[in-house]
């Protein structure tokens, strides 16, 4: 069975840690991912750029763009994806195509600032 | 991370929001900042024990304003209190406030703190000691650090500063529409002050002041964060964080800038120009362009050239000349020149730069321009005259020293052209 961890925190807090404070969470983290990797047990591992970077469509017709991220509370996220795009509007239109596909809802549109591909075969 | 640096950066994240509800609740800073640090010694006492409360900021008002409240009582006696009725009960009081400080007044709250270090009757050095001190919280000591000045000095800085803030009326009202996009454009660019102020340091003091430019960042993506569809707080934050990551390129080891061209691209902080070029990408879509916006999408040119000769200087001509329009100097037309001598020659960005002559006459980078334009131009005994009038110009020796490597550059990058002469 596969599992998604999602990682939340308060990103005021986060954004106040110096740069020491946050390369010793990484390195950190990097030793329960390294052990991850090792055993092949590890898919992608992304860390976010900050909120003010995301972009939301809200699913509607026609759809509507948003600045900033997701804000609702009665929707809940059921699923992700991680697209390679030149830029925002390469994004938004992929985000179309997947809302007409299965519109209600919506995406956030957020850069991913670091990627780990991982060791998973699938 | 340990539980102290946790609470560290917990309480520095909170700072702005408490403070400014604390300011609004007793409309008095010095009230507020006290009550803002005995908030902070009790959430020392208590975090450790008894863990950190679901919403900091919230916890950090309520402690503050009651012990302000007591101390008010204590001091003035006769003097009606605040307002809102004090809250005893810690636990249902942190969930109440919490509601209240998701609406609007969290928003405005940050913005009036932001604002009342904007004052006009300040000179730009106070307004930032000012906003670093409130807003960030930093201590006089770290703010002397970084001004490069004795903390003695830096202190009675902050302490006039703060009395003439007092003296000024401070509208306490939640600001209109439009009074609120012009607090907003006058905190834009005092947060590009702080930037600026960390940026322009020279190679020996660049790393002191490294923090004014990493907290100019953390303050622009808070406004950002209250300000989601403004596409200038975009373009501002893209344009801080863009410049911000080629920091750790800027300077050789002996301390001596690196221009631009020179610098080695792989030590730009990548993440940042991540950031960066996505930011400004969003603000681009709003179609709302702006100096900042314009300004972030010249950085952002530079950042995309893997190679300084990839750069797409037709784009920086067009940008620069947006750019003109909007914000007309002739610093900025003399930033253009650059871009046109790389896209149409020497002479065309010359012939520019001339008619600038009266308005730049003491202005060290205008002879440092033209006597780099004039030795492309191989008119090499007029480039060394404007080079020396450059560095008699210089406000300090690292610009100085910046025009004399400019002028070792196009010396060293002249010669061939030298020695094919003295051929003929």
């Amino acid at each position: 069975m596969l599992y998604a961890i999602l990682c939340y925190h308060d990103e005021d807090t986060v954004g106040s840690w110096t740069r020491e404070q946050d390369a010793a969470v990484m390195q950190k983290l990097s030793v329960v991912q390294d052990k991850l990797t090792r055993q092949g047990r590890l898919g992608p591992v992304a860390r976010l750029l900050p909120t003010t970077a995301a972009t939301t469509l809200r699913k509607e017709n026609p759809p509507v763009v948003i600045d900033g991220p997701f804000a609702e509370t009665k929707e809940q996220l059921l699923g992700f994806y991680i697209v390679d795009c030149n830029n925002l509007d390469e994004a938004l239109a992929v985000a179309g195509d997947l809302g007409a596909a299965n519109p209600g809802g919506a995406y956030e549109i957020r850069p991913v600032g670091l990627l780990n591909p991982g060791s998973l075969k699938t | 991370m340990t539980d102290a640096a946790w609470i560290d950066a917990a309480l520095t994240s909170a700072r702005p929001q408490a403070v400014g509800a604390l300011l609004r609740y007793f409309r008095n800073l010095d009230i507020a900042e006290e009550a803002f640090q005995n908030a902070c010694l009790r959430a020392l006492k208590s975090w450790p024990q008894n863990g950190p409360p679901r919403d900091p900021a919230a916890w950090l008002i309520m402690v503050g304003r009651n012990a302000a409240i007591d101390e008010v009582r204590r001091n003035r006696k006769q003097e009606p209190l605040p307002e809102d009725e004090p809250i005893s009960d810690l636990g249902d009081a942190e969930t109440v406030l919490a509601e209240r400080l998701d609406g609007s007044h969290y928003r405005d709250d940050i913005l009036r703190l932001l604002f009342i270090c904007c004052h006009p009757g300040l000179p730009a050095t106070q307004q930032i000691a000012l906003a670093l001190r409130i807003v960030s919280g930093l201590t006089v000591k770290q703010i002397a650090r970084a001004f490069l000045v004795r903390e003695a000095a830096m202190e009675q800085r902050i302490t006039r500063a703060k009395a003439r803030v007092a003296d000024a009326s401070v509208p306490f009202e939640t600001p209109g529409a439009v009074e609120r996009t012009e607090r907003l454009s006058a905190v834009a660019a005092m947060i590009y002050l702080i930037f600026n102020e960390g940026y322009s340091a020279s190679g020996d003091t660049a790393e002191i002041r490294a923090p004014l430019c990493e907290e100019a960042i953390r303050l622009a993506r808070l406004l950002l964060r209250l300000f989601q569809g403004e596409p200038e707080i975009m373009g501002l934050t893209a344009l801080l964080l863009l410049q911000h990551a080629r920091a750790a390129a800027r300077f050789g080891a002996d301390g001596a800038l690196i221009l631009l061209d020179d610098q080695d691209r792989s030590r730009w902080n990548q993440k940042m120009i991540t950031e960066g070029l996505a930011l400004i990408d969003k603000a681009m879509r709003h179609r709302r362009s702006g100096p900042y916006q314009v300004q972030a999408a010249i950085a952002a040119l530079h950042a995309r050239a893997a190679r300084p000769e990839d750069t797409d200087w037709t784009q920086i001509d067009l940008l620069y000349g947006a750019l003109e329009i909007m914000q007309p100097s002739p610093v900025v037309t003399l930033n253009r020149a650059v871009a046109v001598s790389k896209v149409r020659g020497a002479g065309a960005a010359l012939d520019m730069i001339e008619p600038l002559a009266p308005r730049l006459s003491n202005y060290f980078h205008f002879f440092g321009v033209r006597g780099a334009f004039l030795m492309q131009l191989n008119r090499n005994d007029e480039a060394r005259e404007a080079f020396d009038r450059a560095i008699a110009l210089a406000n300090n020796s690292a610009e100085a020293a910046h025009i004399r490597m400019h002028l070792d550059r196009l010396i060293r990058d002249s010669q061939p052209c030298g020695s094919r002469i003295s051929k003929k």
